[in-house]
């Protein structure tokens, strides 16, 4: 059996063909840096046209492709692959699993992501120019008025899909079946509980997200009128079967940073998680709140006042778990023995400024209020809020925090440090005046403005810039700890942090638990 | 439902597998017509009934008059001249009402339309009953020909007496290309 005790193999091939759960993890990881660098580079753009009224730098219509490729890649490219990296990294090191439960079809969702951004990348440089319809490619902009490459979109999509729902088909197959013995549900660590919440929620919707873009390219290139009222269909069913989709994906995409901040704040305060049962009893609760809540995203279309009512009260009613959630960070927090190191720096400030996105959504949810905000830059600034100061910094956490034991290298905390308070700051001056430009009437995803939001476009495009730049810092530190990083041994590389990942050797090994630990029977979840 | 399989990965792969080209399926035989029928149901989008009504002998309600508004639109790109020949009338709940639209195709070529309607406010749409519309029916018409389009309607006298106005909306839409231009028929 000494055969299964190799090292990786060597050059290009190791990459290509892995089946390791470390290399694929790495890989996703990699890959949703590039991509959030791209997006990156497209939210730039953006920014520097909306510095000035008027037309500076771009033209509209590129303008919009900015926004809707922006979106596109920020949630599909960036976030929900790298929650998918540190998933494959993660889940067997905490539940003590060999590898992943199905380790081919992972190398396959992983690599079938880069042709498919390739794809819609490439519509960029097309006749017509790239997808301009918005992230949220409503119908009949994104049939009858789409440009030519929307079939390339289309495609990419179906391809996304597709690896997310190999990908979460694995993680629940890994966590079902691979968990070490003694391991039971309730003492895994909640980051593998969110994952697991949130690989049902994907293997659930994106068949539907697959659904929808198929009624597009059959209404576009077949003949039907799914969303055509000119053959009996409608375009608002487009945005039903959308947000059906789409509400769940939000949650996919801030779950898995939940269970993130779950581990960091009990290392970092060197308390065990407060509530821990009720943390796996309100991510579930969220995961199916989230299925009834879609049209609070389109109050506006001309809903009955009943439905109107019944998608408000159901929203309203997220705010309950997700009270729950934020009550028990901060009490995990409570009398602990606080350090602030730079993971913890983004989990605190993935807290606060992800309670004043959760706020904002609370008044999104009020739908008489919402017909004042909606499409304003006010929901731009609240689902920056979330998904930025969420899923974003919980993310940047992570791999702080997990770094050192994945290359066996501690980074530089000063340069970490320096980058939490430079994104933090940039990214509250690029978002926060949002809100007010919102509130007095700039709607999102235009151009040009009136003069009157001038000076808050002015500081929230200097933000942005603010923002951009801190994450070449962020990168510039990575790579210096891979390359050149002080070397560390101890296995746990944080005094407080729990859990069977700290239990292997620093760096981690190729192959980990080939053997199952055991699990303490008296131990409760880490 | 479920073979137990010796490998238990294989069992759960199997399972998801199936949950997800459910959730496939589902948008197209469950949401779909799921929708048409809760805006039927539900009058949303002031869809009238696609249907003709059949009148039920019923008095009729001199008390109070409603005033219905006539709207025609043209959808994009469609280049007919189409419109009420009378933008309003008065009418009282449980009469039945005439009216025509015109049209007119300007263009030399067959072409075939179709009018969709819309009530407006939707809540009267259930109230807004058609015995006989062209909406019913595709509208073909040759190159240069006009036509005029019957309309008859009652309104139910259980209409809520706080609805004085109805406004009926229809829009033209060009539908050549998906009957193959088959003016002929008719």
């Amino acid at each position: 059996m000494g055969d299964h005790h190799h090292g990786p193999a060597k050059g290009l091939s190791r990459w290509l063909f892995t089946t390791n759960h470390k290399d694929i993890g790495t890989m996703y990881l990699w890959f949703s840096f590039a991509m959030f660098i791209l997006g990156g580079a497209f939210a730039m753009i953006i920014r520097a046209e909306l510095f000035q009224p008027g037309m500076q730098l771009v033209e509209p219509a590129f303008f919009n492709q900015m926004t809707t490729l922006h979106g596109l890649v920020m949630v599909f490219g960036a976030i929900m692959p790298s929650f998918v990296g540190l998933a494959n990294w993660m889940i067997p090191m905490m539940i003590g699993a060999p590898d992943m439960a199905l380790p081919r079809m992972n190398n396959w969702s992983f690599w079938i992501l880069p042709p498919a951004f390739l794809l819609l990348a490439s519509s960029l440089f097309m006749e017509g120019g790239a997808p301009a319809f918005g992230w949220t490619f409503y119908a009949p902009l994104s049939t009858t008025y789409a440009p030519p490459s929307v079939t390339y979109f289309i495609f990419s999509v179906h391809v996304l899909g597709l690896s997310s729902i190999m990908g979460s088909i694995n993680i629940i197959a890994t966590v079902m079946n691979m968990r070490a013995p003694g391991m039971t549900y309730m003492k895994m660590p909640l980051f593998v509980w969110t994952w697991l919440i949130t690989a049902f929620l994907l293997v659930a919707v994106m068949p539907v997200l697959a659904g929808a873009v198929t009624m597009m390219l059959m209404d576009i290139h077949f003949g039907t009128s799914f969303f055509s009222a000119a053959g009996g269909g409608d375009p608002v069913l487009f945005q039903h079967i959308f947000w059906f989709f789409g509400h769940p994906e939000v949650y996919i995409i801030i779950l898995p940073a939940f269970g993130v901040v779950s581990q960091i704040i009990p290392a970092f305060s060197r308390k065990p998680l407060f509530g821990y049962d009720s943390m796996v009893y309100a991510t579930a609760s969220i995961a199916f709140l989230s299925f009834i809540v879609w049209a609070h995203h389109m109050y506006t279309v001309g809903m009955p006042i009943a439905g109107e009512l019944f998608f408000m009260y159901a929203t309203m009613l997220i705010a309950v778990p997700t009270g729950v959630k934020v009550f028990n960070w901060i009490t995990t927090m409570w009398r602990g023995a606080l350090t602030f190191e730079t993971p913890m720096l983004f989990s605190i400030g993935f807290l606060v400024l992800f309670t004043i996105g959760g706020f904002t959504g609370l008044m999104l949810s009020i739908a008489p209020a919402d017909f004042q905000y909606h499409d304003s830059y006010f929901v731009v600034a609240h689902f920056h809020y979330v998904m930025v100061a969420g899923a974003v910094f919980s993310m940047t956490a992570a791999v702080y925090y997990w770094l050192p034991k994945w290359c066996g290298r501690m980074y530089n905390e000063t340069m970490g440090k320096t980058h939490f308070w430079i994104s933090f700051i940039g990214f509250n001056v690029t978002f926060f005046p949002q809100h007010f430009v919102g509130l007095a009437g700039m709607p999102r995803r235009i151009p040009d403005y009136a003069l009157q939001f001038a000076d808050f476009n002015m500081m929230s495009s200097i933000g942005a810039f603010i923002y951009g730049a801190s994450q070449i810092l962020f990168l510039y530190n990575v790579i210096a700890t891979i390359v050149a990083g002080k070397p560390i041994s101890d296995e746990k590389v944080w005094d407080g942090a729990e859990g069977l990942e700290w239990t292997v050797a620093t760096p981690a090994p190729y192959h980990t638990f080939e053997t199952p630990p055991k699990i303490d029977p008296t131990h409760a979840h880490s | 439902m479920f073979r137990v399989s010796a490998n238990p990965v294989i069992d759960t792969v199997t399972k998801l597998v199936t949950v997800a080209i459910g959730m496939f399926a589902f948008v197209f035989v469950v949401m779909v017509p799921l929708y048409d029928v809760l805006c039927d149901a539900l009058g949303i989008n002031g869809k009238t009934s696609g249907q003709a009504y059949t009148a039920i002998q019923a008095g009729v309600d001199e008390s109070r008059e409603i005033t219905i508004q006539f709207v025609a639109t043209n959808n994009d790109g469609m280049p007919w001249e189409f419109r009420p020949s009378v933008t309003a009338m008065k009418v009282n709940p449980g009469a039945s009402n005439d009216t025509v639209f015109l049209a007119r195709n300007p263009l030399p070529k067959d072409m075939v339309a179709q009018a969709i309607p819309s009530v407006s406010p939707s809540r009267a749409a259930e109230y807004f009953h058609k015995t006989e519309c062209f909406c019913f029916n595709n509208q073909p018409l040759e190159g240069g020909g006009s036509v005029e389009m019957p309309l008859q309607f009652i309104i139910d006298q259980d209409l809520p007496s706080d609805i004085r106005t109805i406004t009926l909306s229809y829009t033209m839409f060009d539908i050549t290309d998906m009957t193959n231009g088959a003016v002929a028929a008719r």
